[in-house]
């Protein structure tokens, strides 16, 4: 403890020395339940851009006293990921678990040194499945350099040395070296080539089950977000962007705070306005006060009932073919037994708890970045470009996340930080943090989208044919109209082209119509899957119950995939599928290929004579193939459930007069402790290599959310016999509904 | 000057009687791990103890909090001892993002006061937002906290 406290102070020094006197007490504490199990990580978390000398190479750094720090070049934002990718560095390193310290590896060195943390992109549930070939690699570039080392030192063949427990130990002499004393050796060995990685089944580390790193910081306080930047002279700024998407700032009359205490500046961007005073609350209250007017242009007519129209009038519009096995619309002109339905859903928007914010100081020869990113490399670089510095003078310091959700990509609230300094000339640390209200009306929205579902079924019940077509908002075209220029934006079908856990049904077409509005759209935890796994699940129960089948069997008979039965089969003795549910309740089933793995859920619900719901329990499987900690891919699928759930009870962005109307958690409602329903999550893994003869990895920060909303339909359909085929649930009276 | 009793320490602030506790917490005090979500009282990640009591400081004007006992998520532990429920949370593994678990403990701290024993309708009660939708594991945490406060 007495040593890293050392080690820390050198680098607190720089963050605390804001804070007023005994104001923050930083450092760190493990609790002592957990004290035995968790390596410790320090509240301040970002690598020296300088590196340091005590590095074996740029991933792994032991200091004298044997501590051994690690790099973690994804954002963690909940996921998990900043203790999975340790676990895969220590794996390979042969170090104590219980001696590692993390920290977030420096944007600014992977700009200088060609990429030696890749692309730093924590999207699309890759943080584990498209990084662990570098990150193995790299923690065991580091053993092998320490063997040499030993064995160059003790002038015997590499061969008689091995490594375990951040030692070298020689094999004939049983002499040892440790880690800590072979540092300086190391880092200058050069290998004459790399060693090859661990495979999965030689794993020791990886693949059990272990606390989270960050938890006992996430508990006192001391983790620091984003927002919690507080550097000295440090102003804040406060922003309205026009409330319609695409529109200008037209006027603004500053009489109204003029002389207010702690105002340092009024800025006018092309679409916004900013405050910029001492002390947030100040900057906010200010900006409510001004008198602004906006040119709204043509998109100020627009609203969403327009755009439902639209969006299912786009249905029989021309579709661009996305996925055809053999013939479908032949099948089904010749079926005597089609099925048919239109489904709908909203924008969305991601509202992150930490709402977006950036803390930037510009200075001719240099700009400094704080702030959580999900794109820390590509946002680095924008800045660059935006404030006409070099990319290697931006020096981008990563926090933690107050949620992603794909929301932390772009950039947005990085590209105004930046505008909003150089426009009022502000050298010091300025930190813009969107409003509630801000944050839930300038996001990028999960695409609205209508489909229509066309099944045809045997006189047995056997599915011969699913026939789809989908308007669905792109989120490559959204602010590019120029891209998916093929008409196909992949993650539009997501869920209902290629990728669906079903192999057996022999005629399959998929036919897409792009079509956006003013509204951005953008990524969204689970993207397609978010809206696509609602219908197709929906529509899969649809079937079976024209077939009379039941729901787990029908979607069997769909599959021989080995990932989609071992989740069905979980689900099955999880649920206890076959046992009867008391009067009033139903349970449904769903499942879903999403961001690489296979999630399904069974829901059960419970009706009230008004049609009220509740979800009372959630039986979740997952095949991810392998995983790294069992512990946290199941916290992400608790929480993929409840995200999704929010989703499919009360998600809905409206729009009127061009803008969107809901603003904050009264009027964008999420599910809270009182209607969470209980979440079992297990794993169903079938491990195995993929065609490239490499282990398989599935994503799994998103799949849990994808398959949710079509469980909770079903179990109200198997309750009432009523089908909700447009979401919100919020917006649905049950007692209306026509039953099936 | 407004006089604030914060984890056991006074501090005097030249602020406006009508500034939200949160922010002269995080702004004026520099005591971080007190949120911002969504300035309505909505959401909970601003929870702070004022008098024992579980309260939004966003809504809660300073004017409002002079002269009582306040505690943040800072100052929960006691001679580095963390609180227990802290010890629960780290052991159920409950934070995510991490972003709204000051709140969450600190309401959970607020509950187990009032019923050492609470029932999950009594947990319930507890209306914290969590994005990331830890609540199995906020649950489950407060059960472990039970009879320790």
């Amino acid at each position: 403890m007495a040593n890293r406290e050392t080690d820390l102070s050198r680098r607190q020094i720089v963050v605390t020395g804001s804070t007023l006197a005994g104001g923050m007490a930083l450092g760190f504490f493990v609790p002592s339940e957990a004290k035995a199990a968790v390596p410790e990580l320090t509240a301040r978390y970002w690598a020296e851009d300088a590196g340091d000398s005590r590095e074996v190479n740029a991933w792994v750094v032991i200091g004298s006293d044997g501590t051994v720090t690690l790099r973690c070049p994804m954002a963690e934002m909940g996921q998990g990921t900043g203790t999975g990718l340790p676990m895969l560095l220590a794996e390979e390193l042969e170090c104590d678990w219980k001696s590692v310290r993390v920290e977030f590896a420096s944007v600014n060195r992977n700009i200088r040194e060609n990429g030696v943390y890749r692309d730093m992109l924590t999207v699309g549930s890759r943080g584990i499945r498209s990084t662990y070939e570098y990150v193995q690699q790299a923690g065991a570039s580091a053993r092998e350099r320490l063997v040499s080392a030993a064995a160059a030192k003790w002038s015997v063949p590499r061969i008689e040395c091995e490594a375990s427990g951040a030692a070298v130990r020689h094999k004939p002499s049983g002499r040892r070296l440790s880690y800590a004393e072979l540092v300086p050796d190391a880092a200058r060995v050069a290998l004459a080539q790399e060693p090859a990685i661990k495979q999965p089944k030689d794993f020791k580390l990886a693949g059990t089950r272990q606390l989270r790193l960050d938890s006992a910081i996430k508990s006192n306080g001391a983790a620091k977000f984003g927002v919690d930047t507080r550097e000295p002279g440090q102003l804040y700024a406060s922003i309205m962007s026009c409330p319609v998407p695409g529109g200008k700032l037209a006027t603004v009359d500053e009489g109204p705070v003029a002389g207010r205490r702690g105002i340092k500046h009024v800025v006018k961007l092309e679409n916004a306005v900013a405050v910029v005073a001492d002390n947030y609350w100040r900057a906010n209250q200010a900006l409510k006060a001004l008198k602004i007017t906006w040119d709204t242009g043509a998109a100020g007519n627009t609203d969403s009932q327009q755009f439902a129209k639209d969006y299912r009038a786009a249905l029989n519009g021309p579709m661009v073919t996305a996925r055809n096995d053999g013939d479908a619309k032949k099948v089904l002109s010749q079926s005597s037994r089609v099925i048919e339905a239109v489904y709908e859903t909203p924008l969305l928007a991601h509202a992150t708890m930490e709402p977006c914010n950036a803390t930037v100081q510009l200075k001719p020869d240099r700009l400094d970045i704080w702030m959580g990113s999900q794109s820390a490399l590509a946002n680095a670089r924008m800045a660059a470009e935006l404030a006409g510095l070099k990319p290697e003078q931006v020096y981008f310091h990563q926090a933690y996340l107050g949620g992603g959700f794909g929301r932390r990509s772009n950039g947005d609230e990085l590209r105004q930080a930046i505008l909003v300094a150089k426009a009022a000339k502000i050298d010091q640390p300025l930190q813009l943090l969107w409003s509630r209200e801000q944050d839930m009306r300038a996001d990028r929205y999960r695409p609205q989208s209508a489909i229509r579902m066309k099944g045809a079924l045997s006189a047995g019940g056997a599915l011969e044919a699913i026939h789809i077509e989908s308007a669905c908002g792109s989120i490559q075209r959204s602010g590019n109209p120029s891209a998916a220029a093929n008409g196909i934006d992949g993650t539009a079908v997501d869920g209902i082209g290629p990728a669906v856990p079903y192999n057996r049904v022999p005629n399959w077409y998929t036919g897409l119509l792009l079509k956006n509005t003013h509204i951005p759209v953008s990524y969204w935890r689970s993207v397609g899957g978010s809206q696509n796994g609602f219908y197709m699940e929906s529509f899969i129960d649809e079937l079976a119950h024209a077939a009379g089948k039941d729901p787990l069997a029908f979607r069997r008979s769909l599959t021989d995939r080995p990932d989609s039965l071992a989740v069905l089969a979980k689900l099955e003795q999880m649920s206890n599928w076959h046992a009867k549910l008391p009067q009033g309740q139903g349970r449904g089933i769903s499942l879903v290929d999403n961001h690489g793995a296979i999630g399904g859920h069974v829901a059960e619900v419970a009706v009230d004579s008004q049609g009220g719901i509740r979800v009372t329990r959630v039986f979740a499987a997952t095949d991810a193939y392998h995983v790294v900690n069992p512990n946290l891919v199941e916290a992400q699928i608790e929480g993929g459930v409840i995200f999704g759930l929010t989703a499919m009870l009360y998600g809905e962005i409206t729009v009127k007069d061009g803008a969107p109307q809901e603003s904050n958690f009264d009027s964008y409602r999420m599910v809270r402790l009182a209607d969470a329903p209980d979440v079992k999550a297990e794993l169903a893994l079938t491990g195995g290599m993929n065609e490239a003869g490499k282990p398989k990895w599935g994503g799994v920060g998103e799949c849990s959310v994808a398959p949710i909303a079509a469980a909770v339909a079903n179990a109200i359909f198997n309750a009432t016999g009523k089908r909700i085929r447009s979401l919100p649930f919020k917006n649905i009276k049950l007692t209306q509904l026509t039953s099936l | 000057m407004a006089k604030l009793q914060v984890n056991g320490k006074t501090y005097t602030l030249d602020v406006e009687p009508d500034m939200p506790l949160l922010w002269a917490l995080r702004n004026e005090i520099g005591l971080t791990g007190t949120k911002y979500a969504c300035g309505i009282a909505q959401c909970g990640a601003c929870t702070v103890l004022v008098d024992g009591k579980a309260q939004r400081s966003c809504t809660l004007p300073v004017s409002a909090a002079e002269g009582k006992p306040i505690t943040t998520i800072e100052g929960l532990a006691v001679n580095g001892r963390p609180h227990p429920v802290q010890e629960a949370w780290v052991a159920e593994d409950v934070p995510q993002c991490g972003y709204c678990q000051s709140g969450q403990i600190l309401s959970a701290v607020a509950l187990l006061k009032q019923k050492p024993n609470p029932s999950d309708e009594d947990i319930n009660t507890i209306s914290n937002i969590c994005r990331c939708g830890t609540y199995v594991r906020v649950r489950r945490a407060i059960h472990r906290a039970a009879g320790k406060v």
